[in-house]
């Protein structure tokens, strides 16, 4: 079945089809069509949206909230991400599923409201303190914004993990057909035995980030680094597009993705070998999907709505063997696809200079 | 010979790890027989919060979560939506509730969210050595007002328990004392009221304690009490600021 859906409904459908009865939010733009949606939507189907005081307030509604068992998600752009922060290490350390979605805006500071990727590092190198991870997940089509939320609840529930979804006001806005998939339509089944809902059953059941002996710190630590190590080893997503004989690799994710599509296939016309990698995880990184094509390519060129984030593990993938360039933009500004090729066509020129 | 009262249900026997005359292990057993009273005690989960209290999870006999600083009344909400049932409390100091807490109890209490807050008032900050709270009296010297709190630099001790009776969405706000054996039993009648009230579905419950701290205090057990009575009472009367039953 295929709707129409706007992006931040489409989020709000596919939670809810992914089993997701709980969103405890504060009104940010430009994610405010996913919480009005779901403020209609979660009653009628028994299940509580709940506007919280501020974003603190929200997200460790979201921790209690995991912590009894329930499948909850919350939802905010870039300054309420990082009020969350705090509160996300702790969702982390205390491993409870749910699922955070940032509709990112142009920062730092208040920064503007326009589309912007400048939560990378926030959302895959920590944001706030201690060594974690969350899943991120970075659609670039209002499709994904469906079937990669229905994927993170799964995500969350099976590596009890905090996952982030981040997109932007652009593919937040934007109408495009979805396929619904009702494969879904049944609320989260799996068992939580680890669950405070009372101790009924014997055992008594502690959700706690508190470890004052070292030890059991340092043991704690090893154990989240175990389960990270799995995800980096299992997890990792990418799409490769008329990659097999690229000589000039692009590296670009959600929004810019799409543009920079565009302009490997302006490249192709001029007869520019140009290929596209999309990471679909940002974290995990998807070294795997990169690294056979370094090799075979004369140049990289990462692409970024931001001042260069991306770029580090782009670097740390292509490990010295190749040239690495970036082109971004910054502050709600959308690079061009005219753009990107124009530096396609200069990492030719020069990549050429080097060789000959 | 009197009988020695046995360890409620719903706590451990595990030993507090308070100092002596600390409040906190009084409250804790009256917060547990209160659980006991109204046999609720597998159905209910408590919060802890960030402070002396913080390892409170060891000493309920309960499902338990713990929270980030000041956050617990939000915890709690997102507990209790998820489990409507159940019975959802949270435990918070005074620096946890009245200062880096306040927009989460009062807009839990505005709310009239159905948890009961258990709220220890101490006039210090416990656990990081005695800094001033934004309950520590005008005078009252703490490590970080070495001269004594001054109303210029500082400004006036907060009223929670006052102040959270003007909004409409508490059901029952009181106020007591564990500073002798007669307040101790009207402290546990005042308790499990607060609990009888969730279970019955009437909202937003609170009962603040007011609760010594000889060693920030840097006073004996004994002299502590005094200085509560003392001190502490005339400016935080004791009694109820609000009983939806009793405004019925």
């Amino acid at each position: 079945m295929k709707k129409l859906l706007k992006g931040n409904v489409a989020i709000g459908e596919a939670a809810i089809a992914a089993g997701c009865r709980y969103f405890f939010g504060y009104p940010i733009t430009p994610q405010t069509e996913l919480s009005e949606h779901l403020a209609t939507r979660l009653p009628e189907i028994g299940g509580v949206f709940l506007q919280a005081e501020s974003e603190i307030a929200a997200i460790n509604m979201v921790y209690g909230a995991a912590g009894a068992g329930g499948t909850v998600m919350t939802s905010s752009s870039s300054p309420g991400i990082s009020l969350k922060s705090e509160t996300i290490s702790y969702i982390a350390t205390a491993e409870l599923p749910c699922v955070i979605v940032n509709i990112m805006r142009g920062g730092p500071g208040l920064g503007g409201i326009q589309p912007s990727q400048s939560d990378y590092f926030q959302a895959t190198k920590g944001g706030g303190h201690g060594d974690y991870h969350l899943i991120v997940l970075a659609p670039s089509s209002v499709q994904e914004m469906y079937s990669l939320t229905t994927k993170a609840f799964q995500l969350a529930e099976t590596y009890r993990n905090p996952v982030m979804i981040i997109g932007d006001g652009l593919l937040g806005q934007m109408m495009e057909p979805v396929e619904i998939n009702d494969s879904f339509l049944t609320p989260s089944q799996m068992d939580k035995p680890w669950a405070t809902t009372g101790c009924q059953n014997g055992q008594r059941r502690i959700i706690n980030t508190l470890y004052l002996d070292p030890e059991r710190l340092e043991e704690q630590n090893q154990k989240l680094q175990q389960k990270y190590s799995l995800i980096v080893s299992q997890e990792q997503m990418a799409e490769s597009y008329l990659t097999t004989d690229a000589e000039y690799l692009l590296v670009a994710f959600g929004t810019t993705a799409r543009i920079a599509k565009e302009a490997v296939e302006a490249a192709r016309r001029k007869g520019i070998k140009a290929g596209l990698i999309r990471p679909i995880t940002l974290w995990p990184f998807p070294v795997s999907h990169i690294a056979p094509f370094i090799n075979k390519s004369r140049a990289v060129l990462t692409v970024e709505m931001n001042c260069g984030q991306m770029l580090e593990d782009v670097k740390l993938a292509v490990n010295g063997k190749t040239e690495v360039y970036f082109y971004g933009r910054s502050g709600g500004m959308v690079p061009s696809s005219k753009e990107i090729l124009d530096k396609i066509i200069e990492m030719r020129d020069r990549s050429y200079e080097c060789c000959s | 010979m009197n009988a020695v009262p046995k360890i409620p249900s719903s706590l451990t026997d595990k030993q507090f790890h308070y100092c002596p005359g600390c409040s906190h292990g009084i409250i804790h057993r009256l917060v547990a027989e209160a659980l006991d009273f109204h046999n609720v005690r597998e159905r209910t989960v408590g919060v802890a919060s960030v402070g002396c209290s913080v390892l409170a999870y060891n000493y309920f006999n309960i499902d338990m979560q713990q929270a980030a600083h000041g956050r617990a009344p939000a915890v709690a909400t997102g507990i209790k939506r998820v489990l409507p049932n159940n019975i959802v409390f949270s435990y918070q100091g005074d620096g946890d509730l009245a200062s880096i807490g306040t927009a989460e109890i009062v807009h839990a209490a505005a709310r009239g969210e159905n948890i009961t807050v258990i709220f220890v008032n101490n006039a210090c900050y416990g656990m990081t050595g005695g800094q001033m709270a934004p309950t520590s009296l005008i005078g009252q010297v703490t490590s970080t007002t070495p001269k004594g709190r001054s109303r210029v630099e500082t400004g006036f001790p907060i009223k929670v328990t006052e102040m959270l009776s003007t909004l409409d969405g508490p059901a029952y706000l009181s106020r007591v004392s564990v500073h002798k054996p007669a307040q101790i039993r009207k402290a546990a009648r005042s308790i499990q009221k607060a609990f009888r009230y969730q279970i019955e579905n009437k909202g937003f419950s609170l009962v603040e304690i007011l609760a010594t701290c000889p060693t920030n205090w840097k006073l004996t057990p004994r002299e502590a009490v005094k200085w509560l009575e003392n001190n502490m009472i005339p400016h935080y009367p004791l009694g109820e600021f609000k009983d939806v039953e009793g405004c019925e």
